[in-house]
């Protein structure tokens, strides 16, 4: 369960985060929806510890743990993931390599056996298969030269790889064709299950057709300004965000 | 996995923290008193037994040493050397050059089985895995200090017509290739300690291919000073005939000690019509310590002659110890179509100073040349590429493309980057591109975001910024390689 | 041999300074300082690293002699160069001519004798050679907030009576805060004669010079020139020089970005013939964050030409997010021309961003065969390509009269070159 209380964080001489709480019950899907700007990338980089935000209060909790107590690496062992908006090229990386290390890594954190590169391969074909990627994405260098479609679906394979227990994507869907946005939508419907637990932030109600939220929230200017079943997606698509920020306000 | 990959992981897992290879030896020696001059020389060439001629050859190259001076072009700064407190000879005592490896001295072996050196030949073969692809064993010569102490695989090597030897049995088994070759690639009076090491050169290895031959096993050196208060000069000289074909491996360690100990080798390279040489060395001399204490003075001169058509000379290094490292190690093209390559990886943290590179001289037609630089700068130390490209008048046709990229980690290091670029020929072609730039914030995050530790992302991401050398190295050495660079990065970052 | 021949040359530039001694106008304490370090330097050799490249042997080989008073038709001379329609400072064998010149309104100038400045020698032999010698020059200060608009210095030089001269002007240019100013330089000349000019340029916070040279002395002529300058926060020194004549050149650009978004650009073309030898030498010392440089220089070369591209890139250590490019590309249009090419970084901060590139080689002949194939006849097409070379180094001149004025002096040079 991932539980964030009154968290408030921002940039020096800028707060972006004004209080913020939510919670994600283990188990459900929460979608988080909001106009450009309005924190939503900000919320997943603290959740997952990047540098740069200073946090001014409030808490986040994940399964127990105090995240923001975290390095970044604890966190990704702990079953955090985080599909990034913009994925990060890392050349001369081989993609299965990066992929191989990170899951060992992990495993080994968690005291759990590591796989050798057999056994490996055939875990990262399987889902290659199953997500109708290329094969070649395994040989490749980490997001090097990939299209932006490309990049997304990397990160769902990753995703699928590493198995986490709650995951964070961010706007994975955009400049998606809708094959593509259906493979995305699979990745994360084939881990749904009691023990995972998922925050999908998007600007479409498309994608949240493939995947159905347990629950929709709207951020705007750092907070949640609104919380709805998945009909609010709907009104959000007809009407926009501002009537709703309006109303709100 | 083969043998040496398996051995030296070994060795990388049972040692921790700082230089993994700063263990010493008690080994009886035979030394030379301390200081250089004409006796020493002759003491030198006495205690091997050498011929007149090549008595005479280190006199003249000796006196041609006495009026040469320090190279000062280099971006790197000592103490002056004291030529005259140093021992010029340093031999494990007992037999002069073991017959087989029964006469070996057993602390000897025990050592290079301590560094991950399989000198047994029947260890060797018993450590081989049956894996797909498999890959023959490795020759060996080991070099311990100034004498070559164990060569394997010499019988095997034979039968195929190669030659595989300590160049100091070679003066006497083929006494006629060496006074051919010897010097013939790097002059005695080349420069300031080419003209040192032809003086007072004590062993190293020689090989020869004949005609047409594919060696069929990779050869390699592995060279360990011991000694306190010695220089290692060896000499290597390669030699391959129409056809042939030869990769050989090159490493180096050595004790921690406070002082700093000089090594100033000389390899030349012969490649002629169609012959191809691969010459790798992973160099992880003692680097200092933090403060900039000991440490090797590396001052080598490397070069190779591709004397015949469509001949192929790579160079590929991989350099991570070392106080200061001076070293370009290069390629003449003379032969019509003939290649010359160079792949490097320097790494230097702490004091360490690297100043190295390549020359590629491009006489011959059609002659092409590939320059890849990757320097990795961190802690406190300077790291330079620098290279030079001339096209002669002659080389009609001729192509060189260069890349040097320099990675910096941490605010407190330099990375310089120096090409020459001379052309003569309006048909030639030359590419030079240079980059600098740091490990960024984003890439880090992003692999800690995945779950790597931030020790593991940098020397993940290091390795992929050294990716293009890296894999031009044979697989066991690759393997090395790329631990070494996570460990000589260890604790730079954070 | 070389070592003797430049010793000698260097005791004639002494001995000259000893007759001249009390007669020499301006610093006179700075002129002993220069004539000291010459004493004991003398000229740049062949085995200092800066100057591998290029001997001054020809020059050392040459005496020089103090210009004479009078020279004839120097107004024909002026009238060949077509100069634009600006105000213009004009310098006769490196002596201010007020007939010829014609001063900007409400701009200090002074002039009669060498501004020295107030940037340090750096060392530099050249320097101090035209220290020790400098008997004029100008001195144009630029008040804070002011755009000056353009000022051409044009340098004429010629022979006395068939006897080499050699001529050392020192000027200073300093810009307040938020000035502007335009300095376009022609340098020209006929007979055997040796331009030795230092120009220092002070930038304050916010102000731009824009500094464009062209060269095109005598085919006999030493042109052995060199330029400091000083840039503050977000000033800008914005160069360009064309290279055409000349026996033996070099031009030494050093500028000094001592202020964050300081920016510097330091193109450059030569274009080269016969056996002219030029050189492009350039240091750019980022020393304040954020600074940014920016290098084009193209070499086209001919004949028995040898042109020669030093760059050097210094990056401090609190230099950081420094932007540093540099591109040197050379078009060898003959066998027996040769270009010699040492581009330089020297990184001591982290967070930069410094690159450089370095192409040599003939035309390409994918686009020669394409403009052939359609129909345009193979010189043409060579010529078309050899401007595009250059126009990538031209183009971004802003100020058209200049621009134009540069082009036709490389039209004027094409026509003579030989084709290759
Ligand atoms: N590192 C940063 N530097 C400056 N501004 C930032 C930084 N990170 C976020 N911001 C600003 O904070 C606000 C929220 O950004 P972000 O979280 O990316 O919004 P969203 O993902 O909802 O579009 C924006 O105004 C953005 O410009
Ligand atoms: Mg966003």
């Amino acid at each position: 369960m991932l539980e964030i209380n009154a968290l408030r964080a921002g940039i020096t001489d800028k707060e972006i985060l004004k209080g913020i709480d939510l919670i994600v019950p283990t188990g459900e899907v929460h979608a988080i929806m909001g106009p450009n700007g309005s924190g939503k990338s900000t919320l997943s980089y603290i959740l997952s510890g990047r540098d740069g935000y200073d946090v001014t209060g409030g808490t986040a909790m994940f399964d127990g743990h105090d995240l923001l107590e975290m390095d970044p690496e604890e966190r990704a062992a702990a079953g955090l993931f985080l599909a990034f908006q913009y994925p990060v090229e890392l050349p001369g990386v081989n993609n299965a390599n990066f992929l191989r290390t990170a899951l060992n890594a992990q495993r080994r954190a968690r005291g759990e056996e590591e796989l050798d590169a057999v056994k490996f391969l055939k875990l990262a074909r399987a889902e290659i298969k199953r997500l109708s990627m290329a094969d070649d994405m395994l040989k490749r260098n980490v997001n090097v030269g990939f299209s932006g479609g490309e990049k997304k679906r990397n990160e769902v394979l990753q995703m699928a790889i590493l198995r986490p227990k709650l995951a964070i994507l961010d706007e994975t869907d955009s400049g998606l064709d809708i094959d593509a946005l259906k493979i995305v939508a699979d990745g994360v419907n084939a881990l749904r299950s009691p023990d995972f637990s998922a925050l999908v932030i998007t600007h479409y109600q498309r994608l949240l057709d493939y995947i159905v939220p347990d629950r929709v929230h709207v951020l705007a200017g750092g907070r949640i300004i609104r919380s709805g079943g998945p009909e609010l997606a709907h009104e959000l698509e007809a009407n926009g965000y501002a009537a709703v920020v309006a109303e709100a306000a | 996995m083969a043998a040496v990959a398996e051995t030296l992981d070994t060795v990388a897992a049972v040692t921790e923290g700082g230089y993994k290879w700063g263990f010493s030896t008690d080994i009886e020696m035979d030394m030379a008193p301390k200081g250089l001059n004409e006796d020493i020389v002759r003491l030198i060439s006495s205690r091997k037994n050498e011929p007149a001629w090549l008595l005479e050859w280190r006199l003249k190259a000796f006196a041609l040493w006495k009026k040469l001076d320090e190279p000062n072009w280099a971006k790197i700064h000592h103490a002056p050397i004291d030529y005259q407190d140093l021992h010029y000879y340093a031999a494990p005592k007992k037999k002069q050059g073991p017959k087989s490896l029964d006469e070996v001295d057993p602390e000897l072996l025990k050592m290079y089985e301590k560094l991950g050196i399989p000198l047994k030949e029947h260890a060797i073969l018993a450590g081989v895995e049956p894996v797909e692809g498999e890959r023959p064993p490795i020759a060996i010569d080991a070099v311990f200090d100034s004498v070559s102490v164990a060569t394997t695989f010499k019988d095997t090597l034979a039968k195929s017509g190669v030659i595989f030897c300590p160049i100091s049995e070679a003066v006497h088994s083929h006494p006629e290739l060496v006074r051919q070759y010897l010097g013939s690639v790097v002059p005695a009076g080349d420069n300031y300690f080419a003209a040192l090491n032809s003086a007072v050169f004590s062993d190293g290895s020689f090989v020869f291919i004949p005609k047409g031959v594919r060696c069929p096993m990779e050869l390699s050196t592995y060279f360990r000073i011991n000694a306190r208060n010695t220089g290692q000069f060896e000499r290597t000289l390669i030699i391959v005939e129409d056809g042939g074909h030869v990769s050989y491996l090159e490493g180096c360690t050595a004790p921690q000690r406070d002082e700093n100990q000089l090594h100033a080798a000389v390899v030349e390279l012969v490649a002629l019509t169609d012959a191809t040489i691969k010459y790798s060395t992973v160099q992880n001399w003692y680097p200092g310590d933090a403060d900039g204490k000991g440490g090797i003075y590396n001052f080598v001169t490397k070069r190779g002659a591709c004397r015949g058509a469509r001949s192929k000379i790579s160079w590929t290094q991989v350099e991570t110890g070392s106080a200061i490292t001076w070293k370009y190690p290069s390629c003449v093209l003379i032969g019509d179509g003939s290649v010359g390559e160079f792949y490097s990886v320097a790494v230097t943290t702490n004091r360490q100073q690297a100043d190295t590179g390549t020359k590629m001289i491009h006489i011959g037609k059609n002659t092409k040349s590939t320059i890849v630089s990757k320097g990795i700068s961190a802690g406190r130390s300077d790291n330079t590429y620098r290279g030079l490209v001339r096209i002669m008048k002659n080389a009609d046709g001729a192509r060189n493309f260069t890349q040097c990229d320099s990675l910096l980690i941490g605010d407190q290091c330099g990375a310089h980057t120096v090409p020459y670029i001379e052309s003569r020929n309006p048909t030639a072609k030359t590419e030079h591109e240079a980059t600098t730039s740091k490990i960024a914030e984003d890439q880090l995050f992003y692999c800690r975001q995945r779950g790597l530790s931030q020790e593991d992302a940098v020397g993940l991401i290091v390795n992929g910024f050294c990716k293009d050398v890296l894999k031009e190295l044979p697989m066991e050495f690759a393997v090395e390689a790329q631990k070494l660079l996570a460990v000589s990065l260890e604790g730079s970052v954070g | 041999m070389s070592q003797t021949t430049l010793q000698a040359s260097a005791q004639g530039f002494l001995a000259r300074y000893a007759g001249l001694k009390s007669r020499f106008p301006g610093d006179n304490a700075q002129r002993a300082a220069g004539a000291d370090a010459f004493a004991r330097h003398g000229l740049p050799g062949p085995r200092e690293e800066a100057w591998r490249y290029t001997a001054l042997r020809p020059l050392a080989e040459t005496a020089f002699h103090e210009p004479v008073i009078l020279l004839s038709d120097t107004s024909a001379q002026l009238t060949a160069l077509a100069l634009p329609d600006l105000p213009r400072l004009v310098f006769i064998d490196g002596r201010f001519s007020a007939p010829l010149s014609r001063l900007p309104d409400g701009i200090s100038i002074t002039t009669g004798a060498p501004a020295f400045g107030h940037i340090a020698d750096n060392g530099e032999k050249l320097v101090a050679l035209n220290t020790m010698l400098a008997e004029d020059g100008a001195a144009i200060d630029i008040a804070p907030g002011i755009d000056a608009g353009t000022i051409l210095l044009v340098s004429l030089g010629a022979d006395a009576h068939g006897h080499p001269v050699s001529f050392h002007p020192r000027h200073a240019i300093r810009l307040g805060q938020g000035a502007r100013l335009t300095l376009a330089e022609i340098n020209s000349g006929t007979g055997v004669y040796f331009n030795n000019p230092v120009i220092t340029a002070e930038i304050a916070e916010d102000a731009t010079l824009v500094h464009l040279r062209e060269q095109r002395e005598a085919p006999g002529a030493f042109h052995l020139s060199t330029v400091f300058a000083k840039v503050a926060a977000r000033g800008t020194y914005d160069s360009f020089s064309l290279a055409l004549g000349g026996r033996l050149a070099r031009v030494q650009v050093h500028a000094h970005l001592a202020g964050e978004n300081a920016m510097a650009h330091l193109n450059a073309a030569q274009l080269l013939g016969a056996t002219q030898h030029s050189d492009f030498t350039t240091t750019v010392r980022h020393d304040a964050p954020s600074t940014a440089s920016r290098q084009t220089v193209k070499n086209v070369l001919t004949g028995h030409a040898k042109g020669v591209f030093q760059g050097k890139i210094e990056v401090a250590r609190i230099a950081q997010k420094t932007d540093g490019y540099q591109m040197n590309q050379t078009l060898l249009l003959s066998r027996d021309a040769e270009i010699d090419s040492k581009p330089q970084l020297e990184i001591y901060a982290d967070d930069v961003k410094c690159s450089h590139g370095c192409t040599v080689g003939e035309l390409d002949a994918d686009q020669l065969f394409y403009l052939r194939s359609r129909g345009v006849p193979e010189a043409d097409a060579r010529n078309i390509l050899i401007r595009a070379f250059l126009s990538e180094a031209l183009d971004p001149i802003a100020h058209d009269a200049m621009r134009d004025h540069m082009e036709s002096a490389i039209a004027a040079w094409w026509d003579k070159a030989p084709t290759p």
